[in-house]
């Protein structure tokens, strides 16, 4: 079969609109609907929600059912599944797993959260000390992972765990998924520097994963890994923006509606980080064009640098800017969000929340590493971690 | 809010096949005829513009014409490629009057309008790469307003590229006139420039007469278009030029040893350059984004070119002084090419308007007044 082309995309998606009216129909029964014709995510095979199609025809499916005001999965609830599990399980799953897994992840029926960071392992990720030991079939996991959003919603989790501490780190690690339904699962919300906890701590104690439940060989879950990494990258600086439609969105209006708030030196600051937001979106619509014209450049590394900076200098110049007003802080009570909006709510929780954003995904001095090494192809620092056992090393 | 909002077509932040090619022709012709050594051997000979490179680039693949439609002798192309060439010139920074005579000045003649008569004559010549005009306007001006003479008499200084150009387009409170180099009662005398590869003159006009292209309304207008356009592809100059700080930055700090290992191992180095790449990457989008506003004639064009000025101004000066200070003793050397990108970006970033002068028409567009 040859891929489908836009018209038939189109021609395909009315017939779904056409087969259950969204105004008719359940909001689940018509998303499974359209993950059995293919309309899901059209670049994934046939049979697993896709069509073959090349990803760039999506818009032409998401214009269609936006038309038609057909309900959406909610894409912003589920990020990790959609994001960073469904390519990995898609890159190295068995047809089993693929088959198990993939269809109630995007319909929704079942959220997914990431427990990879672990508290003495940040940066450093492949030095993770959390364990799965062989025990008959399976395996038996103990450890502790950190910064897990969604865990006190997700009925699985994408896990890497050390299976062989006798190797260098890199090469003892493997990748599961997680049942976050087993009792040794303990989840504990994290509190953070806004007040509220977006975040989790997991505890892992004696839980057990049946070996039909591993992603990718024994020892190589680090390069699967690396497909969950890449994508959280492209996800996290990826989005499109329309002007001012960043964190300089409030700011510029704030400027405009209370010229009582202007001073000379906000004045130059505003300019100069307006110009550089604008330059921001303007090198994030490239990327895109990239993308889309089938020559993705290694720019893509570079936004998130880009955004975490910007993000933080805005919202600050913001508390600054609001004066009386930015002495004061919307609500310190402790909550746990399900949707995390970086822009949202007061000019001190964005100003807060923005610090994470040099530190998520990736630091900005990692991201720099990164850049300096892949792109640049400037020469590592000399390591002393590459060719010692994992149990050796310092810590 | 009645401030510019987005309009509707997405501007092509990309390149074409078309312009791709006509990037490698370029850079073949300035990898022959102007490396380093002999750029930096023009700079201090009475002849700093070479006369060869300029009949292959204006006239052998046509750069001259690009803006110009056919029909008056030109490519029929836009600013778009005409970017890509100011990319390679700033690559290379070989003295070539091609912003001041093939850019502003071609601008300010189409921007009169003229199908016939002496404007369009003119426009054909320098499409055709004959001859050079330059405006006779000082370098750092960014808009019409306070760079006119009453009459032609008077100095007019710093003009870039005026010891390269055969005419000189001069607005004056009557009018705009083209006034030849060597007629009578006209000096063009050389400056010390802080920028070598872009000779500067002061203008002298003593009783000089000309030709009246426009009246002084429709003059002031085609100037102001002309300098819009200057800086707006000054942007891809100042992108190229660096572009290159950066590659000769990486190639250097791979290649020296100290401490026995490459410099360019050091985090501290790394970051730096990691950060410039970020930056030269992001000056590329608002660069092609000024260029294609240019050429489409977007209504954004405006915004499009001084958040182009206001941002790549600091990059191309970024990126030149991490180049001489990344290059450590051999940077601060007149040997080695580093201290001509120094000047040229310094100097840009005065060019047509500093990068402050633009960040006040942001604030005019966007409607954020000062206090």
């Amino acid at each position: 079969m040859t891929a489908p082309d836009a018209a038939e995309l189109r021609r395909r998606t009315r017939e779904l609109l056409a087969a259950h009216p969204p105004a008719t129909t359940d909001r689940t029964d018509f998303l499974k609907a359209r993950f059995d014709a293919g309309l899901a995510w059209v670049h994934y095979p046939v049979g697993l929600g896709g069509l073959d199609a090349p990803r760039s025809l999506q818009p032409v499916v998401d214009a269609e059912l936006v038309a038609a005001d057909a309900p959406d999965n909610d894409p912003r609830r589920i990020g990790i599944g959609l994001g960073m599990a469904a390519p990995t399980i898609l890159g190295f799953g068995t047809d089993e797993q693929k088959e198990r897994f993939l269809r109630p992840l995007w319909v929704g029926e079942e959220v997914w959260c990431q427990l990879f960071s672990e508290p003495g392992a940040g940066s450093d990720l492949a030095a993770l000390g959390t364990r799965a030991v062989r025990d008959g079939e399976g395996w038996v996991v103990d450890g502790q992972k950190v910064w897990t959003s969604s865990a006190h919603l997700a009925r699985w989790a994408i896990l890497i765990a050390r299976t062989d501490p006798d190797v260098p780190k890199h090469r003892g690690i493997s990748y599961f998924i997680c049942d976050m339904t087993d009792p040794g699962v303990e989840v504990r919300p994290l509190r953070q520097i806004t007040g509220e906890a977006e975040f989790n701590e997991v505890f892992l104690t004696g839980v057990r994963i049946p070996d039909n439940r591993r992603l990718g060989a024994v020892g190589e879950g680090w390069k699967v890994a690396q497909t969950t990494l890449m994508n959280e990258r492209v996800s996290i600086g990826g989005s499109r923006i329309p002007r001012e439609g960043g964190m300089i969105g409030p700011v510029a209006r704030t400027w405009r509606e209370r010229p009582e708030l202007r001073t000379h030196d906000l004045h130059q600051r505003l300019l100069t980080l307006w110009v550089e937001a604008e330059v921001a979106r303007l090198t994030g619509e490239r990327l895109r064009q990239q993308l889309v014209a089938g020559q993705p450049g290694p720019e893509g590394s570079g936004m998130k640098l880009a955004f975490a900076r910007l993000n933080q200098e805005i919202s600050g110049l913001e508390v600054e800017l609001l004066g009386d007003e930015g002495l004061l802080y919307g609500d310190w009570t402790m909550r746990r969000p399900e949707l995390v909006d970086f822009t949202g709510r007061d000019a001190g929780y964005r100003y807060l929340r923005s610090k994470g954003n040099s530190i998520e995904g990736g630091t900005s001095e990692v991201l720099l590493n990164i850049v300096a090494e892949r792109v640049l192809a400037l020469p590592s620092e000399p390591r002393n971690d590459k060719d010692v056992a994992w149990k050796d090393l310092s810590r | 809010m009645t401030a510019q909002t987005q309009s509707g077509q997405a501007p092509d932040l990309l390149y074409s096949e078309a312009e791709e090619d006509l990037r490698a022709a370029v850079r073949s012709l300035l990898a022959d005829r102007a490396d380093a050594p002999t750029v930096i051997a023009r700079t201090e000979s009475d002849t700093p513009y070479d006369p060869e490179l300029w009949k292959a680039l204006a006239t052998g693949i046509g750069a001259a014409g690009l803006l110009v439609p056919e029909e008056l002798g030109g490519q029929g192309a836009t600013h778009r490629e005409a970017a890509v060439v100011l990319e390679e010139l700033g690559r290379s920074v070989a003295p070539a009057p091609y912003l001041t005579s093939s850019v502003v000045a071609t601008e300010i003649l189409l921007a009169l309008g003229a199908q016939d008569g002496p404007a369009s004559a003119l426009l054909t010549e320098l499409a055709e790469g004959r001859r050079v005009a330059v405006p006779a306007v000082p370098f750092a001006a960014a808009s019409a307003a306070n760079a006119r003479l009453d009459s032609l008499d008077g100095v007019v200084g710093p003009v870039a590229d005026a010891a390269a150009a055969d005419v000189l387009l001069v607005p004056t409170a009557d009018g705009l006139y083209a006034v030849e180099t060597d007629a009578p009662g006209v000096r063009v005398e050389p400056l010390v420039a802080l920028d070598l590869t872009r000779p500067l003159a002061t203008v002298t006009l003593d009783g000089a007469s000309g030709t009246r292209l426009a009246d002084a309304d429709a003059g002031r207008r085609a100037v102001d278009r002309g300098l819009l356009a200057g800086a707006g592809l000054l942007a891809s100059e100042q992108l190229g030029l660096a572009e290159w700080c950066l590659t000769e930055t990486v190639r250097h700090t791979r290649e020296r040893h100290q401490f026995n290992r490459p410099v360019g191992s050091f985090q501290a180095l790394k970051h730096r350059m990691a950060q410039l790449w970020l930056e030269v990457v992001s000056a590329r989008a608002a660069a092609r984004n000024a260029a294609d506003a240019l050429a489409t004639g977007s209504p954004d064009t405006p915004l499009a070119v001084a958040v182009a000025q206001a941002y790549c101004s600091k990059v191309a000066v970024h990126a030149a002084e991490e180049c001489v200070q990344l290059h450590g003793g051999i940077g601060m050397t007149w040997e080695h090419p580093a201290h001509l990108y120094l000047k040229r970006a310094k100097a840009d970033a005065t060019a047509y308007g500093t990068a402050g002068r633009h960040r006040e028409t942001v604030a005019a567009l966007m409607e954020l007044p000062a206090p």
